[in-house]
């Protein structure tokens, strides 16, 4: 392609990208550097229905005039990346220098919101990934070799708990796990303990999310492979049955290798996407005992007195993780790509 | 029967056509605002309004959209109904107009204590007042032959008393979820014990003090009578166990304790035992475990004098004392003239009359309350001490006010 033409196909792309992914992580980096101006109070009256009262304020105008003069706020660097909301630096030296024994150390380290964040979030996207792979690879094999009366049924319902949105599916499941509910009354009963409360204990909450984050997001995987075994070589499979293979060798020597291209796919977006988790920790108010980066975000954001560069930098640290989690998967296909060509 | 519906139904014309009359504006209304019964009733007054277009936006999430919806010049919003806890958000970053001049050019009929004034200037006009206090099952305390508890340690003794008879499993009620609803708790029981948020005149929270851990044990005690699953239990949630019959003790606010048995499927019971007191006070304090709020109007600052005065004009009208009537009057303990206070008023009433502090205006509350509501949880659920929750809250409240520039 000439460079002319070239560069008029590409522009609209361009453009787009600048400005949907371009400035607004520019926009995200420059406000997680900068905090809002030192706020000047002053000691006013309130009065009001209950009488009055002697209470602090910000002085407007004061405050406005340190806005005026340096509109994006106070430089702060890094500070905010550090501090005890985030990466806590100060706080991991301190609990490493007065805890004696790794366990220890993790323990206290459980205590700091970013890394009780990532504790759970981590554990998520590892658990969850691999099972709803395998899941999804398991329903996919499973319609596949179902009468072609029944495949439009089944896929249909398969489907479901993905076009069903996150955040309905999961308050569903909440409602059906409440120790008063349908599930949660049916564990009580088979455990025979009335005091079981799947909501109450912390090991029980993130399986709970766990088991929702597979059975939400298997459809995806299940669809994407189900394509996969539309192609599959009917010669190659022809020729392992005379040599004698069984179904599981079949499946193991031909029908994997030739769909692992698409396992690399969906292991990609759903690490992304697991690692981003958020509606269910909302869905299920689970709070108490999990959270994520994406938590934080709402978090911050949704209080009475909003922080912003605390929020934007916790979505610069996502963006950080994603790339992290991501790295290795990306230098393994970019290595495949350059070995066929 | 026919009779009677067509006598209210021209009553009711009759007076949609005379509120028509009396309120004529010549600008822009759009108001935003929480959705419940209280407030749905002072939107529609404002709705009657002819001359202008009058929107609402009345929604559960006001808190997140108003600010952004008053930022912009011209405001989308032309006013935002807020409580004492939401108005500081828009203080903090200047949104709202002081209404002094439009008080003495439309609003001579308001009376002075709706007028919330800030360093002398009038910001926002009360229409409402709320607070929580206890709501109980006169049955069942009956049954086990005490009184309606007037503080927390009688309420864990009679919650004892209903268990250990067997009567319920789980008899106390309570907010508590992660979040906004269990810092409001420990708020409420903090006040109860005699403490102090912040050193006097500055940002410097102080809560890990002896009264900081009282009030975590007392916290603590209650939810040992309390539905397992109380961490996640917001007022809807606790009200559903209410209703269900579960609860026999609970402290609830008081705009949710008038419709509290109107759903449909409760049990005859219930509605029949359901009693409301005043609220309870802890730890031998005199100073009530509970906070009082108004609910209140606002005038936007980024909009044109005119719409501004459209907007002043429609709410006074939406809270003129002629609005009150037989349905509007159990709907909130109204600041207005002519309100008389109905059964499920009392205990906000008692709040009021008993010494209970307002909830604070200070600019930096609002981070202290998402600090609460996110460090607590560890130690109600027994992974860690008082001392060490309560410093978890001092150290997330200070990182958040240092980026905020309250401190340095």
């Amino acid at each position: 392609m000439k460079h002319k033409t070239f560069f008029w196909f590409i522009l609209p792309t361009a453009i787009a990208m600048l400005l949907f992914i371009a400035m607004p992580l520019v926009s995200v980096v420059t406000q997680s550097l900068f905090t809002p101006h030192e706020q000047v109070l002053k000691t006013v009256e309130n009065c009001g229905p209950f009488g009055c009262t002697q209470s602090t304020a910000i002085d407007l105008e004061a405050t406005e005039a340190l806005r005026a003069e340096d509109p994006l706020g106070r430089f702060a660097g890094l500070n905010i990346y550090f501090d005890r909301g985030h990466l806590a630096t100060a706080e991991v030296a301190e609990v490493w220098r007065s805890s004696d024994g790794l366990g220890e150390f993790f323990k206290s380290l459980g205590n700091l919101p970013f890394y009780r964040a990532m504790a759970f979030t981590l554990t998520y996207t590892f658990v969850v990934t691999p099972l709803l792979i395998i899941l999804g690879f398991a329903i996919a094999v499973a319609v596949n070799s179902l009468h072609r009366h029944l495949k439009g049924l089944v896929i249909f319902f398969s489907l479901l708990p993905m076009i069903v949105s996150p955040l309905i599916g999961s308050l569903v499941l909440f409602w059906m796990i409440d120790s008063r509910g349908v599930l949660g009354s049916a564990l009580q009963w088979m455990f025979q303990d009335p005091d079981l409360s799947l909501k109450a204990s912390t090991s029980l909450t993130w399986i709970m999310l766990i088991v929702y984050g597979v059975w939400h997001a298997a459809p995806f995987a299940f669809v994407v492979f189900y394509a996969g075994l539309q192609t599959l070589p009917k010669d190659t499979l022809e020729s392992s049955m005379i040599d004698g293979a069984s179904r599981w060798q079949q499946t193991k020597y031909v029908v994997i290798p030739h769909i692992m291209p698409l396992v690399t796919f969906v292991a990609l977006i759903q690490l992304m996407d697991n690692f981003r988790v958020f509606e269910p920790i909302v869905g299920f108010n689970a709070s108490a005992h999990a959270t994520s980066l994406s938590w934080f975000i709402f978090n911050d954001l949704g209080g009475e007195t909003r922080l912003l560069s605390s929020a934007s930098t916790s979505s610069v640290l996502t963006i950080l993780g994603v790339c992290i989690l991501l790295s290795p998967v990306l230098v393994r296909t970019y290595r495949d790509f350059n070995r066929k060509v | 029967m026919f009779l009677k519906k067509v006598t209210l139904a021209s009553v009711l014309a009759l007076s949609a056509s005379g509120a028509l009359a009396d309120c004529e504006i010549s600008g822009r209304v759009s108001i935003i605002g929480n959705e419940f019964p209280a407030i749905q009733t002072v939107g529609a007054g404002a709705a009657e309004c002819s001359g202008g277009e009058v929107n609402t936006n009345l929604t559960a999430d006001h808190q997140t959209l108003n600010l952004p919806g008053m930022q912009g010049n011209p405001a989308e919003y032309t006013s935002a109904i807020v409580a004492n806890s939401s108005i500081v958000a828009l203080m903090n970053d200047d949104v709202i107009r002081p209404l002094d001049d439009l008080i003495a050019e439309y609003g001579q009929d308001l009376k002075p204590n709706q007028l919330i004034s800030i360093d002398g200037k009038v910001m926002a006009v009360a229409f409402m007042a709320n607070a929580q206090h206890l709501v109980y099952r006169a049955d069942v305390l009956e049954q086990i032959g005490v009184e309606a508890p007037t503080t927390y340690e009688e309420m864990l003794a009679a919650a004892e008393m209903i268990r250990a008879q067997g009567i319920m499993e789980n008899p106390v009620g309570g907010a508590y979820a992660a979040g906004w609803n269990l810092a409001q708790e420990f708020n409420n029981m903090y006040i109860g014990m005699g403490g102090e948020f912040f050193a006097a005149g500055t940002a410097e929270v102080s809560i890990n003090n002896e009264q900081g851990i009282a009030t975590l044990e007392m916290m603590k005690s209650l939810s040992e009578y309390m539905n397992p699953d109380y961490l996640t239990h917001d007022s809807n949630a606790t009200n559903a166990e209410y209703r269900a019959g579960n609860v026999a003790l609970m402290n609830m606010w008081g705009s949710r304790a008038a419709t509290l048995t109107d759903a449909e499927g409760v049990s005859q019971e219930v509605i029949d035992g359901m009693a409301i007191s005043g609220p309870m006070t802890v730890g031998g304090g005199s100073t009530p475990a509970t906070t009082l709020w108004w609910d209140g109007w606002t005038v936007s600052k980024n909009i044109s004098d005119e719409d501004a005065a459209a907007t002043f004009i429609a709410l006074t009208h939406a809270i003129r004392p002629e609005m009150l009537n037989e349905e509007t009057s159990t709907q909130a303990v109204w600041l207005i003239d002519g309100y008389e206070p109905t059964e499920a008023a009392v205990g906000v009433f008692a709040a009021a009359n008993s010494g209970s502090v307002p909830y604070p205006m200070l600019p930096f509350q609002g981070l202290l309350h998402t600090a609460l509501g996110a460090e607590l949880t560890d130690f109600m659920q027994g992974k860690e001490d008082a001392a060490t929750a309560l410093a978890d809250v001092e150290a997330a409240y200070t990182a958040a006010a240092k980026e905020k520039g309250f401190l340095n």
